[in-house]
């Protein structure tokens, strides 16, 4: 087997992988060690680098802004993530129907999906605007007085995580709707000749049946809400007192403000750690086969 | 154990009508086969007894109970799904006994009854596994046992064969046969399969188009189909149709001419016939012998020989060009080109008028 011709078209397979290769270790690979490598250095963008070892990360766990901004997203993960997953999945469990209205409410619903981020934090800087601002005039009306909610230390990330509820409520909501289209109806008839009510029905084979895209949501989600930024940057700019500023807005400010970029990447390199963390989670889940 | 009564039902997915003016009445311990082919309706039917599609029009009555307008719980019917239908996210206990828990019954009676039905099913070993970790047989009687646990007034089974092979297939008939002798409720089995129709059944309704073509017991529908659908589709291989003619006859039964040529003189009554001259000759294989020339009423060419052991099967090419199929032992000598003298034993003939009723020899006359 080991003649010339088999090695050289051994060789010549490696031509069909370098295209991926090429880009893995380009994009991929050589970025993930160079951030790893900066990390450990006190860099800027000007080309001064000087190695540090862990100083950066000695650092990071002095820095009250940095834990703080670990704290808000994690407080911001748990705000959001069980509100996405169970509101999804009450909209995808109300409109898993093939009525012509529940057609357009999954459309008008998914819809927010679409905006971009500053459409998004635009129209609800105007609902949370304190003057003249949408829960202000209903306030008003009622004669109370308005409620400053992005300028309020303990109301700014709630008012964040609002906005991210209605704009990233699409996407479990279509997870949990293709779910729900998974479920044999043989299993609702048998349910329904065994005397099973509605909720009974939920509980016992609709809510086990979707269970793998209910921790699929939950991971998707998780990943997705660790890299909080537009929102917090556009409507508060992470502030008041640093209230709302989570762990992307803290590398952004100071790799791209401060410009002490090898302290910025050691942070990233946490933040890394945290979603692969989530990802591994993911892999799993998705891997566990269930006994169908 | 009371019998159910289907009184002119009706089902109708906006324009098309898929169950058209049914009406049938199934006997206390009844084993009642709903038979046709694919998209006939008996499944449909049979989904409106069970209350899974709605009726439209007509009443459905089990007993004294009108039923037709009652939630599926509430008709105390059981149903076994082709596709079993069984909870994958439960044991096989708890699949047998969640009926029973929503219906509040004692947990007593429920461990009672799971435990006496699993021991009569053999799959006690299996109760604390769930659907994904038995086969697909063992599934099967999981799903008959959650049907016997409720001790319904009638079962219902929509296909519950056909997703298993060929010889699990054989045996689980003889097992639904052998429970039907232990249980008391009657029960309402679909099926596109005769041989299943045939082996279980008490009666069979064969079912086409929408409409009950036949009610009949397994022989009457084999020997006396009511229509040529009915002839056709019940019996292996399918009854040979030959256009016929009627001719002249003086003992007063019907006798007909092919269109070879061939007479044929069969023991229908004559005057039982209707004025139309347009007949179809149906005569089964086995009523069809092969035979030296001469000897039979006409002959042809084998023009294909199917071998199956216990007998072989002769497509003989009669001189008009009609096929007709033949029966010959096991161990026929007839080789494919072979020409063949052809015997009609008309008196298992059956003539089929232009409105496709069936016409058959009057039973214990003459021969």
């Amino acid at each position: 087997m080991a003649s010339p011709t088999s090695k050289d078209s051994r060789w010549s397979n490696v031509l069909y992988v370098a295209p991926y290769l090429f880009l893995f270790v380009t994009l991929l690979l050589y970025p993930l060690l160079a951030g790893f490598w900066l990390s450990l250095h006190k860099a800027d963008f000007f080309g001064g680098s000087r190695f540090v070892g862990l100083q950066n990360f000695v650092r990071l766990f002095n820095d009250k802004v940095f834990v703080g901004a670990v704290g808000n997203t994690f407080y911001f993960i748990l705000l959001t993530v069980p509100a996405l997953a169970l509101i999804g999945l009450g909209l995808a469990l109300a409109l898993n129907r093939a009525t012509r209205r529940a057609a357009l409410l999954r459309g008008v619903f998914f819809a927010s999906s679409v905006l971009s981020v500053t459409i998004v934090t635009l129209l609800w800087r105007v609902v949370f605007a304190p003057d003249g601002g949408f829960i202000a005039n209903v306030l008003n009306y009622f004669g109370r007085p308005s409620i400053p909610f992005l300028s309020t230390e303990s109301l700014a990330l709630p008012a964040i995580a609002i906005t991210t509820i209605w704009w990233c409520i699409g996407l479990p909501m279509m997870l949990f709707l293709a779910a729900l289209q998974q479920v044999p109806r043989e299993l609702y008839e048998a349910a329904a000749l065994d005397n099973a009510g509605r909720w009974k029905t939920l509980w016992h084979v609709t809510l086990p049946s979707i269970r793998r895209t209910f921790a699929l949501v939950v991971i998707i989600e998780v990943v997705l809400q660790f890299q909080l930024f537009g929102q917090a940057q556009l409507m508060t700019l992470g502030g008041p007192n640093n209230a709302s500023r989570p762990m992307v807005l803290f590398i952004y400010d100071v790799g791209f403000v401060r410009w002490d970029v090898g302290y910025a990447v050691a942070a990233g390199q946490i933040l890394f750690g945290l979603i692969l963390i989530a990802a591994l989670a993911q892999y799993l889940v998705a891997r566990r086969k269930e006994a169908f | 154990m009371p019998g159910i009564e289907l009184k002119n039902v009706s089902k109708t997915f906006g324009a098309a009508t898929v169950i058209d003016n049914v009406s049938l009445s199934v006997r206390p311990h009844e084993f009642m086969v709903f038979l046709g082919p694919s998209g006939c309706g008996k499944s449909t039917l049979l989904r409106m007894i069970a209350g899974l599609e709605s009726v439209d029009a007509g009443e459905i009555w089990i007993g004294d109970r009108r039923v037709d307008q009652l939630a599926p719980g509430d008709r105390r019917v059981a149903m076994v799904f082709q596709h079993y239908a069984l909870y994958p996210h439960m044991t096989v206990r708890q699949n047998m006994s969640f009926g029973l828990r929503n219906v509040r019954l004692a947990e007593a009676e429920i461990v009672k009854r799971v435990a006496a039905v699993a021991k009569m099913l053999e799959i006690e070993h299996l109760l604390d596994r769930k659907p994904g970790q038995i086969s697909g047989g063992q599934r099967q009687r999981v799903a008959i046992g959650r049907a016997i646990v409720k001790e319904p007034q009638l079962f219902l089974f929509d296909e519950p064969l056909s997703n298993l092979d060929a010889a699990l297939r054989v045996r689980t008939r003889l097992e639904i046969a052998q429970l039907h002798q232990r249980i008391e409720a009657a029960i309402i089995f679909v099926t596109h399969d005769q041989v299943e129709a045939m082996t279980l059944a008490h009666r069979i309704v064969v079912m086409n188009n929408r409409r009950i073509e036949q009610i009949g017991t397994p022989m009457e529908i084999y020997s006396r189909p009511a229509t040529s659908f009915v002839a056709g589709f019940v019996g292996t291989p399918t009854m040979n149709f030959v256009p016929a003619s009627l001719v002249e006859s003086t003992n007063g039964f019907a006798s007909v001419r092919l269109p070879d040529g061939t007479l044929v003189h069969t023991k229908i009554d004559k005057t039982a016939l209707p004025t139309s001259q347009s007949f179809k000759l149906g005569i089964r294989a086995e009523c069809v012998d092969v035979c030296a020339i001469g000897e039979g009423q006409t002959a042809g060419t084998a023009h294909f020989v199917e071998r199956l052991g216990d007998r072989t099967l002769i497509y003989v090419r009669l001189s008009d060009g009609t096929t007709v199929v033949a029966e010959d032992a096991g161990d026929s000598p007839v080789q494919l080109n072979d020409h063949v003298g052809v015997k009609f034993n008309g008196a298992s003939a059956h003539l089929f008028d232009d409105q496709e009723r069936g016409y058959h020899a009057v039973p214990d006359v003459g021969a």
